[in-house]
């Protein structure tokens, strides 16, 4: 109360208010600012916030059973509706009866007619696979199908009365679906609605997710235990060695990634240099050379390797401006050259770490390329998982749901550093 | 070598010398000796190896030849953090990532000082640097005065005997500049511990040391209490580094009776205080302060020699008037006089005649 009555005394020398007068000439430069900000905010929603939202939108949304658009005339057909029609009318669990078979019928007819029972199937085969077949065979023999559809669906392929193939078509028959996140986490929906475990040789991601995670932070502890005395000479040497170091650490930024990856794959490979040296050498038997490319090994040596600039870069940066008379001040006032560093020194690089590390682990997360040339099969990360699924299987909205799901697990990680470090203890140069 | 060679030598430079680089020798043999509670400054032109004296006695560099004694035991072999010796940075070096009192607390720590006491210890240490109410801030929320403070008295609350310091003072304004000067001068004798002080201005020097170490060129040119530096400089490098200072030079035509009889450039003959010549043909530079030089008859000792000088400029700066002159060719001649009722004031143009007392006016090295 008495705050608006001070206000009301309160004007500028021609009488409007105060408070109007500010905001009226906030509003201006405000304006002015986003108008210079416009562009990037435009380059950044195409680039980065479009496709991100397309992609979270993919995860849960796909229209393979829904709508057919042809490739070359882009015309939109919606497809299986009788189908859906009988679905929505019956619940959950009804065993399909004649009416089902014959809106199939109906509905694989329409399929035959725009071309489209390839990728209905391939729809439902994305979680029930061989399905994909029994599509394109009925879209064959469909001219040749009598009444009753039933029986005559049973006799093209016993599959058709499976309970579970009516509920995932249920499922797909809309094209909101968290199926994909599901399948993502290796679970699945069960029959009756609820949700169960894939069987045990089908279960990946969930086991590729953990892999991806503990190699990521091995692969940020190594390169921090690798990048930090190096980081700390570059920072401490006279500026000509250090630059002529740095550029021995900038190299690998400006050499192919896969022409480091492939000298990788020389030194590493049971025929390789290494297993060579130690061989000759007499240390290892010819005949038990040691594993060390096309598994975890080769995917953490390699990606170490890559990735240490990343790490130290930002420990440089925090490094090179820490004035030596701290260490200096610390031991003349008693402290031995450890309690110096460790008191002293260490809390001062932190920001760097911080950076580094969550430089480091952010990329490792999401690596592709290394992993997929060395990493043979035990060294896969989620990402050529992702990959293949984009590439390969072409099941988009699967690749989507582990993109997300990686997204999110970042960004949980980030917000769990920003509660424990702060971001604004960030430094990344 | 004796442990002592003078019984109360707290502090000795014995013969040290430093290289870095193994070409150029950066200290030359340098001998050095202070008693226990004695203020010493350093003063030197950039880069005449004060601050490497500083980390010769604190530890951070080796003496490439020669020992270093504290309290009659060689330090050579002592790793900095054994020798107790506070330290104050020229940059303050105060931890940006502690608090005021950690940041005191901490060279007690280390020293395995109980919690009890070292609390103690660091309230009365921000007490006698007046900041007993910023132990909770850190180094960047203080002023640069603050912050210098807060150095010092984490550079004496772990009560060391010897305390370095490295122009301190170098980047706070003039006002606060003699105001810490003061400070630290009164803190020292009343705390009685020994400090050695590294400052290229002159007037700090001056006014706060027992004893000025005037350095060039890794030498120390002269080694004595501030008035006898200024009123009687060994060497022209002295005489010209230590307040203002007129130059004449010339050549020694005679010494006799402990006067030397100087013929400058352009053939007048002047009296003078033989300290840095020998004999006659040497040449030599005489240098007189601007306030012993004398134009009043009057005053002038009978049958001394005078000079002619034209008055070039007169300045009025409240206290005193400075005079340029130009006197034997020489353009940069200066008179300083008190500004009294009876005093003349020169006019530029004015042809007058100067001298002074021949032990004013000192015939040093050329
Ligand atoms: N770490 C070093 N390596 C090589 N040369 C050095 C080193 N430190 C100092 N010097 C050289 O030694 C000489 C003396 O340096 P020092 O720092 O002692 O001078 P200073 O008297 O403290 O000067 P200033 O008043 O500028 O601080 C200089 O010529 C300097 O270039
Ligand atoms: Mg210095």
């Amino acid at each position: 109360m008495s705050d608006a009555t001070a206000n009301q005394s309160l004007t500028t020398a021609d009488g409007i208010p105060l408070k109007a007068a500010l905001a009226r000439a906030e509003a201006r430069a405000r304006r002015r600012a986003f108008l210079l900000v416009l562009p990037l905010l435009a380059f950044i929603l195409i680039t980065f916030v479009t496709p991100i939202a397309q992609m979270l939108h993919q995860s849960v949304y796909n229209e393979g059973f829904t709508m057919h658009t042809d490739v070359i005339t882009g015309e939109r057909t919606p497809i299986m509706t009788n189908v859906k029609e009988w679905f929505d009318e019956n619940p959950v669990g009804t065993e399909p009866d004649e009416e089902a078979y014959a809106a199939l019928a109906e509905d694989i007819r329409k399929l035959r007619e725009v071309r489209a029972a390839g990728s209905a199937g391939t729809r439902i085969n994305y979680e029930r696979s061989g399905t994909r077949s029994m599509f394109t065979k009925a879209n064959r023999s469909i001219t040749g199908l009598e009444p009753p559809y039933k029986e005559a669906f049973i006799e093209l392929d016993e599959e058709w009365g499976a309970p579970d193939l009516w509920q995932v078509m249920r499922d797909a028959s809309t094209p909101y679906t968290v199926n994909f996140y599901l399948a993502a986490i290796d679970l699945k929906k069960s029959p009756d609605g609820g949700f169960e475990g894939v069987p045990d040789n089908r279960k990946v991601y969930v086991n590729l997710f953990q892999r991806t995670l503990f190699l990521s932070v091995l692969i940020t502890f190594l390169t921090f235990v690798l990048g930090y005395p190096i980081a700390h000479l570059l920072a401490t040497l006279p500026l000509r060695q250090s630059n002529l170091l740095m550029i021995l650490v900038l190299l690998p930024f400006w050499t192919s990634l896969l022409v480091r990856t492939t000298s990788w794959i020389v030194l590493l490979q049971s025929e390789g240099v290494l297993n060579d040296a130690l061989v000759g050498a007499g240390l290892l038997g010819d005949e038990n050379r040691l594993p060390m490319m096309y598994n975890q090994i080769g995917t953490v040596v390699a990606m170490t390797h890559i990735l240490l600039p990343f790490m130290v870069l930002p420990l440089y940066s925090v490094m090179r401006p820490i004035n030596p008379s701290y260490v200096r001040a610390a031991r003349s006032l008693g402290a031995t050259s450890w309690t110096a560093f460790w008191r002293i020194y260490f809390p001062q690089t932190i920001p760097g770490i911080g950076a580094g590390a969550l430089l480091v682990f952010i990329l490792s997360v999401g690596y592709y390329i290394t992993p997929a040339l060395v990493g043979g099969s035990s060294g896969q990360l989620i990402s050529n998982l992702i990959a293949f699924h984009m590439q390969n299987s072409l099941n988009w909205s699967l690749a989507a749901a582990l993109a997300a799901l990686l997204l999110g697990g970042v960004l949980i990680l980030y917000w769990l550093y920003d509660r424990l470090v702060g971001i604004d203890n960030l430094k990344l140069g | 070598m004796a442990a002592s060679q003078t019984s109360d030598a707290f502090v000795e430079f014995d013969r040290v010398q430093k290289s870095y680089d193994g070409e150029t020798l950066v200290v030359k043999d340098l001998n050095l000796t202070m008693p226990k509670g004695e203020f010493l400054t350093m003063l030197g032109p950039s880069g005449s190896g004060k601050t490497t004296c500083l980390m010769m006695l604190a530890g951070f560099e080796t003496a490439t030849h020669g020992d270093i004694r504290l309290g009659g035991k060689s330090i050579n072999n002592i790793p900095p953090h054994k020798r107790g010796i506070g330290m104050v940075f020229q940059n303050y070096a105060l931890f940006p990532h502690m608090t005021i009192e950690e940041n005191l607390s901490f060279p007690l720590e280390v020293r395995n000082i109980g919690k009890s006491d070292r609390e103690a210890k660091v309230k009365r240490a921000l007490e006698m640097v007046e900041m007993g109410n910023f132990g909770k801030r850190r180094p960047a929320q203080l002023s640069g005065g603050q912050q210098q403070r807060i150095a010092l008295a984490r550079a004496l609350v772990f009560e060391p005997e010897l305390v370095l310091m490295d122009e301190p003072l170098g980047a706070l304004d003039k006002q606060l500049r003699e105001k810490m000067q003061f400070e630290i001068t009164n803190l020292a004798h009343s705390l009685g511990i020994t400090v050695v002080y590294v400052t290229h201005d002159q007037t700090e020097a001056l006014t706060m040391s027992d004893r000025v170490a005037v350095f060039d060129d890794g030498v120390i040119q002269q080694l004595d209490t501030p008035d006898k530096l200024y009123e009687e400089p060994m060497n022209s490098f002295v005489a010209q580094f230590i307040g203002e200072n007129n130059t004449l030079e010339g050549v020694v035509k005679e010494i006799r009776n402990g006067v030397a009889l100087v013929q400058l450039d352009d053939g007048e003959l002047i009296d003078c205080n033989p300290v840095n010549v020998s004999k006659a043909g040497e040449r030599t530079r005489v240098s007189i302060r601007p306030e012993r030089v004398e134009f009043n008859k009057a005053r002038l000792q009978e049958g001394a020699h005078t000079l002619k000088a034209e008055v070039l400029e007169f300045i009025y700066m409240g206290d005193i008037f400075r005079t340029r002159l130009r006197v034997a060719g020489n353009d940069e001649f200066v008179v300083k006089t008190r500004n009294a009722p009876d005093q003349k004031r020169l006019q530029p143009g004015e042809h007058i005649e100067i001298g002074w007392l021949p032990e004013d006016c000192r015939a040093l090295d050329a």
